[in-house]
């Protein structure tokens, strides 16, 4: 096997979660994920669209801000990705601050498009590298916006994994719980129990996350790594040194 | 008229921004005025409504740290790479304004709203958020043309001022905005518009077919001054890259409120010059 980076293995399970989408988009100052929807396109022998914001070359759009969110309430979006200074085990997402609003203990700088795009786009990935119980909380102080809906709220979109340094989870709609699918090659089960302040399914025996192979290692470090680098130089030249 | 609109100083073109103004202003590096912003520190306004849109950075830090804002509505503040915005976060701590949090699309759409003359908009998705929750201007009203489908109602945003920075006007005043289309709305949306430019050109920018289409006609334009590098240190989409080294500079230096007036002073004693 080839050695590979963490960030490798992590745009790897991406490009694996974004697999059969039309058009992917990737919100500002995300190279990983950027990195791993430009993977999935190159996978799909750019059969896949990707949208790149920040970026002059990825970026098709001709009207503005408001057109990602056009795009979205009409489905023309399959997948995009949020994060959040915290995330709780409904899939919650906190991107304001923590303590009580508005004068909260720390401000983080505020939703973006979050409270619409969780809505609307199908696949809503959760990508936050930090997996500690500081992020990962029992109830978010804030709901930027919420990992599920009742009926009467229009809402064809949602989470539907979780992804962080340590694992890989789905996320089951009617229950409103993450499951454990995979845990990253040198960490545990227990490790990750002890760093999340939620509870989540976990099955008796929770496989690998799949390690990328040759073909894979070389797209991302080749190919991927030069579409990258017309939005995120320095990030694509950390990608070549590994 | 035309030669009316076209003002001999920054001065006096923010001269036309009242106390108390509803401003709405582009996201970093999609047209900031930041020389006008630096005007308006001058003149000592007081009160301001800041719409960014449909997020602030630089341009609302300073104008928080030097007192000039009393509400602001946003869907976030960044300083991107640069990370937390210090005044933004200060204030917030301190409950220094009122601080009205949205979301990207409602900021958009209620501009939207201005631009048709509405006076609301419905959009997806916010339902269930501690947005709306604090949000009290915003309704959940029901789809008059559908059974059990609840949808949220915003008040159109009407600024009295937009103020953005952009790369040229003719001398009718239509001013040539490329592919910065918020600008655009924010000047349907606003009851005044306020511009600077890197420079004047010869000729009218509508009668070329090729960048007619990226125009903003004369019409929705109050007012226009010449600001050379006028974005800095922010970039101009196109013309110039935003100066790193003047935003981490502003980023160390903002930890106090009396950094942020050594920033201005430099600025005044020519950083942008050297940069």
């Amino acid at each position: 096997m080839i050695p590979f980076t963490r960030t490798e293995l992590l745009v790897t399970v991406i490009a694996r979660l974004l697999q059969g989408c039309r058009h992917v988009a990737v919100g500002a100052s995300s190279p990983i994920p950027a990195t791993g929807a430009l993977l999935a396109r190159a996978q799909s022998q750019d059969g896949m669209r990707v949208t790149v914001l920040g970026s002059h070359k990825q970026n098709f759009f001709t009207s503005g801000g408001v057109e990602l969110f056009d795009l979205a309430a009409q489905g023309r979006i399959d997948a995009f990705f949020l994060g959040g200074g915290q995330i709780d085990g409904e899939a919650n997402i906190n991107l304001v601050g923590t303590g009580s609003y508005p004068q909260t203990e720390v401000r983080w700088p505020g939703s973006f498009g979050s409270a619409y795009l969780y809505f609307l786009v199908p696949r809503v990935i959760l990508f936050r590298e930090e997996h500690t119980r500081r992020v990962m909380v029992p109830k978010v102080d804030f709901i930027s916006a919420p990992g599920s809906s009742d009926a009467s709220v229009f809402r064809p979109g949602g989470p539907h994994a979780l992804l962080t340094s340590l694992g890989l989870f789905s996320f089951d709609r009617a229950q409103r719980r993450f499951r454990l699918e995979s845990v990253h090659p040198g960490h545990s089960v227990e490790e990750i129990r002890d760093n999340t302040g939620f509870a989540f399914d976990c099955p008796a025996n929770v496989p690998s996350t799949v390690a990328p192979d040759a073909a894979t290692l070389a797209c991302v470090r080749e190919r991927v790594r030069a579409d990258v680098g017309s939005t995120y130089p320095q990030f694509a030249a950390r990608l070549a040194a590994a | 008229m035309t030669a009316a609109m076209f003002c001999a100083s920054l001065d006096d073109l923010v001269a036309a921004i009242p106390d108390g103004a509803l401003l709405a202003v582009p996201k970093d590096n999609s047209g900031v005025a930041m020389a006008a912003t630096r005007a308006l520190v001058r003149r000592g306004l007081r009160n301001l409504h800041l719409v960014c849109v449909p997020t602030g950075g630089l341009q609302a830090d300073i104008l928080i740290g030097t007192g000039a804002i009393a509400v602001l509505e946003t869907s976030a503040v960044t300083m991107g790479e640069f990370g937390t915005a210090p005044r933004f976060t200060a204030a917030i701590r301190d409950g220094a304004l009122l601080m009205k949090d949205a979301t990207c699309p409602a900021i958009y759409a209620a501009l939207q709203a201005s631009e048709k003359g509405l006076p609301f908009i419905p959009l997806r998705g916010i339902i269930g958020t501690d947005i709306l929750r604090h949000r009290t201007d915003w309704k959940i009203i029901d789809n008059p043309f559908a059974k059990d489908d609840r949808i949220v109602a915003l008040p159109a945003i009407r600024p009295d001022v937009a103020l953005f920075h952009a790369r040229s006007a003719d001398r009718e005043g239509n001013v040539f905005i490329g592919k910065e289309r918020e600008v655009m709305l924010m000047a349907h949306a606003a009851k005044s518009t306020l511009v600077t430019v890197e420079e004047v050109v010869e000729g009218n920018l509508l009668d070329d077919p090729a960048r007619g289409g990226a125009v903003l006609p004369a019409i929705y334009v109050s007012r226009i001054a010449i600001a050379k590098r006028g974005a800095w240190p922010l970039a101009l989409g196109g013309m110039y890259a935003p100066d790193d080294a003047a935003i981490g500079r502003y980023v160390s230096l903002a930890r106090t409120p009396e950094g942020v007036m050594q920033f201005l002073a430099e600025w005044d004693g020519g950083a942008q010059a050297a940069a």
